[in-house]
């Protein structure tokens, strides 16, 4: 038995992936603790989807897809934010017409990358659902380069998210410039989309953000609960998505949201059972 | 430069959606002063008080707090219920912390003597006891404190409250009027924005009458006048009495729903 847990890990491929996968698993909850307070998650889908514009543009160019993917990132989420704020469409309408448009963009570049430079141009399958077990040296120092970033970000801007996210109009008045911290919010957000891309795939990694911390919030009182049980079961996910993908050869995306989906399932039934009790 | 304090409005004008939705609105309110701004749905009341607040540009006019133009802190602003996320799961000692974030530094985190106002705050709120309570588990008088109680952690002297009695019953209402009364007594400047006609010349001291324009404003036995009424509300309202017994002012008002 201890030889099916420990047993992978004498390759280094694994090794690399298991730090992955536990970063993705702690960071994506925290983060997305705060989108769904905020109703953002469809956001999220969308933000990750239209990440395929800057991935496939650097495999047309030949750099590595990080170069491009953290600013691109960064630009198509405040873009997002940008066309809600100021042109009067409904966020819904204006993330939706974004996200197809990018979406659509970023496969005819794919598209033609692989044409021109086949070869260059790794498996769709394994940019849309996640290859956890592909991963590289280069990969893991820049999942810790990101996550220290998101880290640092979360930490200093703590109060600002909590008290924007709570009472906007409050937390203007009182002087916090509501805003900046929004856009602030995007970027990290485009950040830990950009650390789970590799892990969860673009299709899923919604997924790692959002059903840790729904299932969370099914079980906690108090937000700072929120994060952290959602943190703990994002990497209990990430790291049996990772077993999945190991023994069962799934691709690691949707092994991870499985595992997160049947523990929310079960929070449901357990908060369920709880409410009924106390309510005999 | 004047620094007179409470708030002056001159000649503003607010414009939403290319539409006039308040203009030529002039008024002083000074410090100790606990004022109602009364009106109906669309008058302005909550434009008004986000003009105040700086969070909408301002077509014409101008407005000071305490002698100053923009932003110059100082200023709290207790939320409708509709503004708030209650999906957010904070507690009550939470939300009434969130009013010291402005006095904290960057990378400092709440000390012993913010957790002590927060406390202090709560138990002149009276509800110190229900700080572990989530805020969606308190009715709404008891929240309608909780976001006071969290303009006193923020040491705010010019207090904004928006719909302020919607979803309160009266009992709840008295309640809360006597924590602003007291607020007052201390120098500060409270505004409450309300759709409750009742009581008016017991509770507040000016009251301030808004259809996208001031109609009146002044003390309530002044302001609050058939034609006032009549301007507000247009044949759906009508002063049944308004009478002057003994030095106490009554003012009954009865909705015509036809």
């Amino acid at each position: 038995m201890i030889d099916y847990v420990i047993g992978p890990f004498q390759y280094s491929f694994m090794q690399r992936a298991l730090l992955v996968s536990v970063l993705v698993g702690f960071l994506l909850p925290v983060v997305g603790a705060f989108i769904i307070t905020r109703g953002r998650a469809f956001m999220t889908d969308a933000l990750a989807h239209s990440l395929v514009v800057p991935v496939s543009v650097a495999f047309l160019l030949g750099f590595t897809s990080y170069i491009t993917a953290v600013p691109g990132g960064i630009a198509i989420a405040l873009l997002m934010g940008f066309l809600s704020r100021q042109t009067g469409i409904s966020d819904d309408t204006s993330i939706g017409v974004v996200f197809a448009g990018m979406f659509a963009l970023g496969l005819i570049i794919l598209s033609v990358s692989a044409q021109i430079y086949p070869g260059r141009v790794p498996p769709i399958e394994d940019l849309l659902l996640g290859q956890i077990l592909g991963v590289s040296q280069t990969d893991v120092l820049v999942s810790l380069s990101l996550t220290a970033a998101v880290a640092i970000g979360i930490y200093v801007f703590y109060r600002h998210l909590v008290f924007t996210t709570f009472d906007p109009v409050g937390a203007r008045v009182s002087g916090i410039r509501t805003g900046a911290v929004e856009y602030v919010l995007l970027a990290l957000l485009a950040l830990v989309i950009v650390i789970g891309l590799r892990a969860a795939g673009i299709v899923l990694v919604m997924a790692m953000l959002v059903i840790p911390s729904a299932t969370a919030y099914l079980l906690a009182r108090r937000f700072t609960g929120v994060i952290l049980i959602g943190a703990a079961l994002g990497v209990v996910s990430a790291v049996a998505g990772l077993y999945l993908s190991f023994y069962a050869n799934w691709p690691s995306g949707p092994a991870m949201a499985l595992v997160a989906s049947v523990l929310f399932g079960i929070a449901t039934l357990h908060k369920r059972t709880f409410t009924i009790r106390a309510d005999e | 430069m004047d620094s007179e304090p409470g708030i002056t409005v001159t000649d503003l004008t607010v414009e939403r959606d290319g539409f006039r939705a308040l203009y030529n609105v002039n008024f002083h309110i000074g410090p100790s002063n606990l004022v109602g701004v009364v009106g109906p749905n669309g008058a302005g009341k909550s434009t008004l008080f986000e003009a105040i607040a700086g969070g909408l540009p301002i077509a014409r006019g101008s407005v000071e707090l305490h002698g100053i133009k923009g932003r110059p802190g100082g200023l709290a602003y207790v939320p409708q219920r509709d503004n708030i996320n209650l999906r957010f799961p904070a507690t009550v000692h939470d939300v009434v912390m969130m009013g010291r974030y402005c006095h904290l530094k960057m990378f400092r985190h709440a000390g012993r003597k913010d957790k002590e106002i927060v406390r202090s705050c709560l138990e002149r709120v009276g509800l110190w006891e229900r700080r572990n309570a989530l805020i969606e588990e308190n009715s709404g008088g008891q929240r309608q404190r909780v976001f006071i109680a969290r303009a006193l952690a923020q040491e705010a002297s010019i207090i904004l409250l928006d719909e302020a009695f919607s979803g309160v019953d009266v009992g709840a209402q008295e309640s809360i009027i006597a924590v602003l009364q007291t607020l007052r007594d201390e120098g500060k400047v409270v505004m409450l924005a309300t759709h409750d006609l009742t009581n008016l010349a017991e509770r507040f001291d000016q009251i301030m009458c808004i259809n996208r324009h001031i109609c009146a404003y002044g003390p309530p036995a002044e302001a609050f006048t058939p034609e006032v009424l009549e301007e507000l509300y247009g044949s759906h309202g009508m002063v049944l009495a308004h009478t002057h017994a003994g030095g106490e002012t009554h003012i009954e008002t009865h909705m015509r729903h036809d």
